[in-house]
């Protein structure tokens, strides 16, 4: 390595001494910071930035926008003669257009302040009664699901003891829960908030011990020779290099929720999303229902990103 | 009361637990090194070094047998024996200010500036403040564990461990954090303890080369002083006799006295 750097000064000198020395002509190096410059600092010619994100979102979005035309097409194609049992889009369009254009129907603004009127309302309201659902349950499943994790995920015995548990109970889907719930809780609410924890609890659970299990051990040993104490190991170590795994069973965990709530209230009647599929399909209304489908499903993918996005943030921080 | 080395290790025996029944790594281990002593630990993989080193950073437990340092009985990890791991493992969440600063944390009592400036201080040791902001993952393997020593000498550990400090790196990059290792030493004059498989790596850094028997129950076989002056220049100290001397024992150790088992089994 020395030699090398003893070759580049020689390189950077020889040009002065030449010049010194000999009255010729002498074809002079160029600087070295023009040879050394990485070839990144020069400029590079390009779309403007406006114009080339518009293009990289329309190369990204155009694919499924065919593809869901197309769609729409064959199903309008499909189901147009007047008899047929599923409604075309036109006929969603047409009928449940009311659905459709006043989604926060029954919501009076005073100010900023919104407030809810009783009976009739429309389908962003029954959807946000589900997600304030879905948040205290979820919410809730988190909390419990990453401190029962940590547990199995560190204590041997603790895994040996109640990994078996959460394997079997993981099984058993949230609405055989129902009964039970309403048995224990005696009212509705509490009872859809028990379904929905005890569907998101599982999937936090595992994937967070799965990710305390896969910490590698040279960075226990850090904590170790660091001597920190298990708190410091918990927030300095532990949770940071858990992160990734606990959020992937936070995603799995709030599309189970939405999957739970969605049942839970089409059982239990009242308010909420599940509700108001249940209402349309009593009223025999099949073109609303299919509205609320599409909602939930919007929903539910924003869920899931959401909970992915604030993941990889914190994975960036930690 | 007899007197004690610094670090003494005293009848150390360890024996794992395995499925075939318990496996002797080392059987009857003594070993004295005293305070500002560079020791190196050669042998064969396998042969116990790293269980050795880990007896002394208390994250391996002896079956048997005692350590001292400074007279104090060591039974459990603690930063006062830093360790300079081979895979360097700084946390890859945190920046390299960071990941020096943590250690600094837990062994600096000071005010929030004496410790910052203790955190730049060493990492100017090792060169690496131009990359304060960065975190491992932009660097090479060469500036991480530039970064580890740095993390492990900000603690100033009363002992130094290192495990194959240098044992993941390309030749030219281990021979400048040699250097670096070396000026480092002349400065703090650490009590160093060091595992290695290379033998020039081995006499050049040390003032002892401790040679280890295969194992099982692997324990020392020699012990060889290296007497040359320091500061050691790589280039020169190469035609010395001392170094070819000292260069050519420990071969013959590896190599005719204690050859690899598994050569040996082929």
């Amino acid at each position: 390595m020395l030699s090398t750097a003893n070759a580049v000064a020689n390189i950077h000198s020889t040009p002065e001494t030449a010049d010194n020395e000999e009255s010729g002509t002498v074809i002079a190096l160029p600087p070295a910071a023009a040879v050394a410059r990485p070839p990144e600092e020069q400029p590079v010619r390009r779309l403007p930035r406006i114009l080339q994100a518009a293009s990289d979102a329309a190369a990204a979005i155009l694919p499924t926008m065919v593809v869901l035309g197309l769609l729409l097409a064959v199903w309008q194609f499909a189901c147009v003669a007047p008899g047929s049992a599923l409604p075309s889009p036109s006929r969603i369009w047409t009928e449940s257009h009311d659905v459709i254009m006043h989604p926060l129907k029954g919501v009076t603004f005073h100010g900023l302040v919104p407030s809810v009127e009783d009976g009739d309302v429309g389908i962003a309201v029954h959807i946000l009664t589900s997600l304030r659902r879905v948040a205290i349950g979820f919410g809730l499943a988190a909390l419990g699901g990453i401190a029962l994790g940590v547990l199995i995920g560190q204590s041997r015995l603790a895994y040996r003891a109640l990994d078996p548990l959460f394997q079997v109970l993981r099984t058993v889907p949230p609405l055989a829960w129902l009964p039970i719930s309403l048995a224990v809780f005696q009212q509705a609410q509490p009872s859809t908030i028990f379904l929905i924890f005890i569907a998101a609890i599982w999937p936090v659970i595992l994937n967070t011990a799965a990710g305390v299990q896969a910490i590698p051990p040279t960075y226990r040993n850090v904590g170790k020779v660091l001597a920190l104490n298990p708190l410091q190991y918990f927030t300095k170590i532990m949770l940071p290099a858990t992160v990734p795994h606990m959020f992937t069973g936070l995603r799995i965990g709030v599309g189970m929720s939405w999957l739970a709530i969605v049942a839970a209230e089409m059982v239990q009647g009242g308010t909420g999303i599940g509700f108001f599929i249940w209402d349309s399909y009593n009223s025999s209304l099949l073109t609303d229902t299919i509205v609320a489908l599409v909602w939930i499903g919007l929903v539910g993918f924003a869920l899931d990103r959401i909970v992915g996005w604030i993941g990889r943030r914190i994975a960036h921080q930690a | 009361m007899k007197t004690r080395s610094y670090l003494a290790l005293e009848g150390i025996s360890v024996t794992f637990p395995t499925r075939k029944g318990p496996f002797t790594a080392l059987g009857q281990v003594d070993l004295s090194i005293e305070k500002g002593e560079f020791v190196a630990l050669i042998g064969h993989s396998g042969c116990g070094k790293s269980t050795l080193l880990n007896v002394i950073s208390g994250l391996t437990k002896a079956s048997r047998g005692v350590v001292f340092l400074d007279n104090e009985v060591i039974d459990r990890p603690g930063p006062d024996r830093a360790v300079i791991f081979q895979d360097h493992s700084l946390l890859p969440w945190l920046t390299v200010e960071e990941n020096v600063r943590l250690a600094v944390d837990q062994t600096l009592k000071g005010s929030r500036a004496e410790r910052r400036d203790w955190v730049r201080h060493n990492l100017e040791l090792v060169h690496m403040t131009h990359a304060l902001a960065k975190r491992p993952g932009e660097l090479s393997g060469g500036m991480k564990q530039r970064v580890g020593i740095a993390r492990a000498i900000a603690m100033s550990p009363r002992v130094l461990l290192m495990d194959e400090p240098f044992g993941a790196l390309d030749a030219l990059t281990r021979a400048s954090l040699q250097d670096a290792v070396m000026e480092i030493q002349a400065q703090l004059r650490n009590t160093v303890v060091m595992i290695t498989h290379d033998v020039d790596e081995a006499v050049l850094l040390a003032d002892r080369v401790v040679m280890m028997t295969n194992g099982p129950a692997a324990t020392i076989g020699e012990d060889l002083r290296v007497a040359l002056p320091r500061p050691r220049n790589r280039i020169d100290v190469a035609e010395t006799h001392d170094y070819i001397h000292a260069r050519a024992e420990v071969l013959h150790f590896l190599h005719q006295r204690f050859s690899n088992p598994v050569d040996r089994a082929a």
